[in-house]
């Protein structure tokens, strides 16, 4: 739906030949969602960090299930601002947000949150940052969550690689399948009702909905 | 302050039209505007005040985001070439400050533009005595007061030496000092610097002294006037104060309720009470209060006095720190007289709070889901829901809205739904937090009638509030909140 | 009367203030990456005992950055936890159960696991601590030469998040008042989380408008009214930092338990 569009007078932001070029309406908004986000993810912390926890001592690798909303803040940004880096730049954000609000893993928060935002990303790119629908969606959320698996595999607080095949077949799967729904399907209709509320006017994701109603 | 060269604005046959939306949002405008001139620029909801604003300001985005028709010209060139030369100024102070410290947030239109940093300095402190804003340049932002933040917004635009100022609805958001501030402000600005300036606002009265010219947009297109205040007042004055501008002169046809009889009996009550946001920082304490059934009690004081926090803390919402608000016996719920005991289910039914934001309140994606959430957490049945929703809607103008996404909604449509909300369970009381924000004349009058009728049948109304039309006309018991000394 | 890097007005100047954020960006990656190469109780201690020891440096209370270790301290046994459970068994096996199994080894490795959450925890909160935002996009923007715009975007973004706590404080309320307070934690969450991100991109949206009217992104070369810029402090910074994890990680191979990640 964005094709590249000849301005009749070039704009000073020059932003009419590259439909790829970040206006600083994207910037902006990036960065707050990111904080929102991010301020999201710390409030789920109580929840999904004990879940985390039991899970795991339940049945090995199942404290994947929950891993998924942290995966949520790419898919989101992906979405919203359809532009190369987006999905990065508002995960890397919202783990920032996230670490200096205060959780408990430090740097690592932010390296685990680039590393999941690049596998979100990378999906968008496969599409050529052209199709945004359910399917990529979850897909973008399954990148980011088997990004993360291979990350913590050899980084993260306890690297899963000293840990049993069994426990990180059953994380992976449950990891995968975390990021699908929880980021891919929850994002994107997160997204879907955001531009019903008229917010996204200044994007593409709000305008193809306005057309459709 | 030097420099500012006043800026001619010429508009011919401009429009605009939004990406996406059928209807342009502007059209077929057409005025010369000469250097210094003072106009303000008036219409009706939806006429496309705002979007005027931001095509001289520049800011209106490519032919991705919409369509332009005609030519809108600042001093010979298009907007977006001068950014920079034209300062805007808007509504919402928080969305207007761009970085966390006054001196930083000042100096960053000159970064913007290049200006040497040698020179920024200087600037800053121009701008800032310029506004009258005396605050160190180490204060953060956040601190600031409503006022102060518009000031400051106003320094921030200032210091860039725009020939242009364009202010869009600036008092919007503000109590009454806040509101005297800022004009005398922008006053102070243009009688120094002669700069031209066009100001969006439905507050006339407050602005009209000021102003040498009024241009009114039509809402199909095109001006509907354009001329001296007086000339346009005197012409289109009823039609100007239906469409919802506070024209001067215009009597309001809303009857003043009495004040409330001393021996009227208290629905809520409370003493020695003790209140605070958090528990850690007490905002008012020894508080001797009730409220009358039947009446309107309306809590006036100064701004951060501490009269939202009293209001959410006799509605339930908020746990009192000392002493105990206390309600009348027929209200007691399951855990007693006190309304914070109170299940959610039954302080729906007992005291209903509109909260300053309305959009806080919403929960779903339709008007219709949006009233029919109060009634169904009580478990109405269908039928009877149904039959409430639609008199609500009937009630309030907003039926043809039903199907509509409450996000969606202006400013006053959104107030009248969430006070709608509250109305659909039928409590004893309304406790409503700045009820009149931001309400332009029709709104205003809708809302004040709406509380009036409640009142009529009985209802007690707790209003927080700045407005002395409010006051005036719902007469009833007041609760003065006085500084902490 | 303009900021710059040197802090008059903060309650006691500390040397850590005098070095520049990117520098202390580094350094944090510095303090932790190599720690991941090796899972063993010494190197975590070292590592911790060296920069608790850099503590008066940075200006910080001992009771800040125990209140703010104190999370830390909670939740690394939960970390440990998985690590004790389901590590490759290895040394005398203890306890058996389904794919759980607890050896010598997994204990070990479950108590260098706990050890390390904090070792890794610890950087950000001593030195970040008294990082104004302001200076640090000031020094990512001049220092390390990233885009202004998205770095000054980013900044005026995360403004933000003090209206947020607010905004999701009165909502708590807003729904306690319409009668749905009672049941439902968790659709009320995601409830919440949908308004907050109506909020984030309307706020954003005028933001960004509100910024573009003053000048930003409009291509002009911008200039900057806080200079930042490096010294020969950062140096030492950086130096102390390699220092400290050279020591910790020599300790480790010292006492024989270094122990390569990937083995």
């Amino acid at each position: 739906m964005s094709t590249s569009t000849r301005t009749p007078n070039a704009t000073s932001t020059g932003t009419g030949a590259n439909p790829w070029r970040w206006r600083v309406v994207d910037i902006v908004v990036a960065a707050v969602l990111g904080v929102a986000v991010g301020l999201l993810f710390w409030g789920w912390n109580v929840v999904g960090g004990a879940w985390f926890g039991a899970a795991d001592a339940v049945t090995p690798g199942l404290g994947g299930v929950a891993v998924g909303i942290w995966l949520i803040g790419g898919v989101i940004g992906g979405l919203v601002i359809r532009k190369p880096g987006a999905a990065l730049v508002v995960e890397v954000v919202a783990a920032i947000v996230s670490m200096l609000i205060g959780n408990v893993w430090g740097v690592s928060t932010v390296l685990s949150g680039l590393v999941q935002g690049l596998g979100a990303e990378l999906i968008f790119a496969l599409f050529l940052y052209r199709r945004f629908g359910l399917g990529v969606a979850a897909l973008a959320g399954v990148g980011a969550g088997v990004a993360a698996w291979v990350f913590e595999l050899f980084y993260g607080g306890s690297p899963n690689i000293l840990k049993s095949l069994e426990f990180n077949t059953i994380y992976l799967v449950c990891v995968a399948v975390s990021g699908a729904i929880l980021a891919g399907v929850v994002g994107w209709l997160l997204v879907r009702a955001l531009a019903k509320t008229g917010a996204l006017s200044r994007f593409a994701a709000g305008r193809e909905l306005a057309r459709e109603v | 302050m030097t420099d500012a060269t006043p800026a001619r604005v010429q508009a011919a046959g401009w429009g605009w039209r939004y990406a996406g939306r059928k209807r342009p949002a502007v059209s077929d405008v057409s005025f010369a505007i000469e250097p210094g001139e003072r106009v303000l620029l008036l219409g009706a909801s939806g006429a496309g005040k705002s979007t005027m604003l931001a095509g001289l300001a520049g800011v209106l985005g490519d032919a991705d985001e919409g369509e332009r028709t005609g030519s809108l010209l600042i001093d010979g060139a298009a907007p977006e070439s001068r950014r920079g030369q034209a300062g805007l100024v808007m509504q919402d102070p928080d969305a207007g400050i761009v970085l966390s410290k006054v001196g930083d947030d000042v100096a960053f239109g000159c970064e913007n533009l290049g200006i040497p940093a040698s020179d920024i300095p200087a600037r800053v402190a121009e701008a800032l005595e310029a506004v009258g804003l005396e605050v160190p340049l180490r204060r953060p932002t956040e601190a600031l007061s409503g006022g102060q933040k518009q000031r400051l917004v106003l320094a921030g635009v200032l210091a860039m030496r725009p020939g242009l100022l364009l202010l869009d609805e600036p008092t919007a958001n503000l109590d009454p000092e806040g509101v005297a501030e800022v004009r005398a402000s922008v006053e102070r600005v243009v009688d120094a610097t002669g700069a031209t300036l066009i100001v969006v606002e439905h507050r006339t009265p407050v602005w009209v002294g000021l102003m040498t010219r009024v241009i009114v947009l039509a809402a199909d297109g095109g001006l509907l006037a354009d001329g001296s205040p007086a000339q346009v007042f005197a012409e289109h004055g009823p039609a100007l104060a239906d469409a919802g501008v506070w024209v001067p002169d215009q009597p309001l046809e809303l009857p003043v309720l009495p004040a409330a009889p001393d021996a009227a009996e208290s629905v809520l009550s409370a003493t020695g009470l003790a209140i605070a946001r958090t528990s850690r920082t007490v905002v008012r304490s020894g508080l001797d209060v009730r409220v009358p059934r039947g009446n309107a009690t309306v809590i006036t004081g100064p701004n951060g006095v501490g009269k939202s926090t009293l209001a959410l803390t006799l509605a339930g919402l908020i746990p009192e720190q000392d002493g105990e608000v206390v309600a009348a016996s027929p209200l007691a719920g399951r855990g007693g007289r006190r309304p914070f005991r109170w299940t959610s289910r039954e302080l729906l039914t007992r005291i209903g709070t509109v909260f300053q934001e309305p959009e806080h309140q919403f929960l779903t994606q339709t008007l219709h889901d949006e009233l029919s959430v109060g009634p169904k957490a009580l478990g109405w049945d269908a039928a009877r829901t149904a039959s409430v929703v639609d008199a609500l809607l009937e009630r309030l103008h907003l039926s043809d809205l039903a199907l509509a996404n409450p996000f969606t909604l202006s400013g006053g449509q959104k107030r009248r739904l969430s006070v709608a909300t509250v109305l659909a369970a039928s409590p004893e009381v309304i406790v409503l937090d700045e009820p009149t924000f931001g309400q332009d004349r029709r709104g205003w009058i809708e809302l004040v009638a709406l509380l009036q009728e409640e009142i009529a049948s009985g209802t007690s109304v707790v209003a927080v509030t700045h407005d002395a039309g409010v006051i005036r006309h719902l007469g009833g018991h007041r609760i003065v909140l006085e500084q902490a000394s | 009367m303009s900021t710059g890097v040197e802090i008059e007005e903060k309650v006691r100047g500390a040397w850590l203030d005098g070095v520049n954020p990117v520098t202390k960006l580094v350094l944090a990656l510095l303090l932790s990456v190599p720690l991941f190469a090796s899972i063993d109780v010494v190197s975590g201690l070292v590592a911790i005992g060296l920069q608790l020891l850099c503590l008066p440096l940075t200006g910080l209370r001992w009771g800040t950055v125990l209140k703010r270790l104190l999370p830390l301290v909670i939740f690394a046994p939960v970390a440990g936890l998985s690590m004790l459970l389901y590590a490759e068994p290895a040394g005398r096996i203890y306890w058996s159960f389904g794919f759980a199994t607890i050896s010598e080894d997994s204990v070990s490795l479950a108590i260098a696991v706990s050890l390390r959450v904090l070792a890794l925890g610890l950087p950000t909160i001593l030195l970040f601590g008294r990082t104004d935002p302001t200076e640090l996009a000031d020094a990512l923007a001049q220092v390390a030469k990233l885009p202004s715009r998205f770095v000054l975007g980013v900044l005026a973004g995360t403004r933000m998040l003090g209206l947020f706590l607010d905004d999701w404080r009165t909502m708590g309320l807003a729904r306690r008042a319409r009668g749905v307070g009672d049941r439902g934690a968790l659709r009320r969450f995601f409830s919440m989380a949908f308004v907050l991100l109506v909020f984030a991109v309307r706020r954003g949206t005028k933001l960004a408008m509100a910024m573009e009217a003053r000048g930003f992104g409009s291509g002009i070369q911008r200039t900057w009214s806080r200079p930042s810029q490096l010294h020969a402090r950062d140096g030492v910074a950086l130096l102390g930092g390699a220092v400290i994890m050279a020591l910790a990680l020599a300790a480790a191979v010292a006492l024989g338990t270094f122990r390569f990640v990937w083995s």
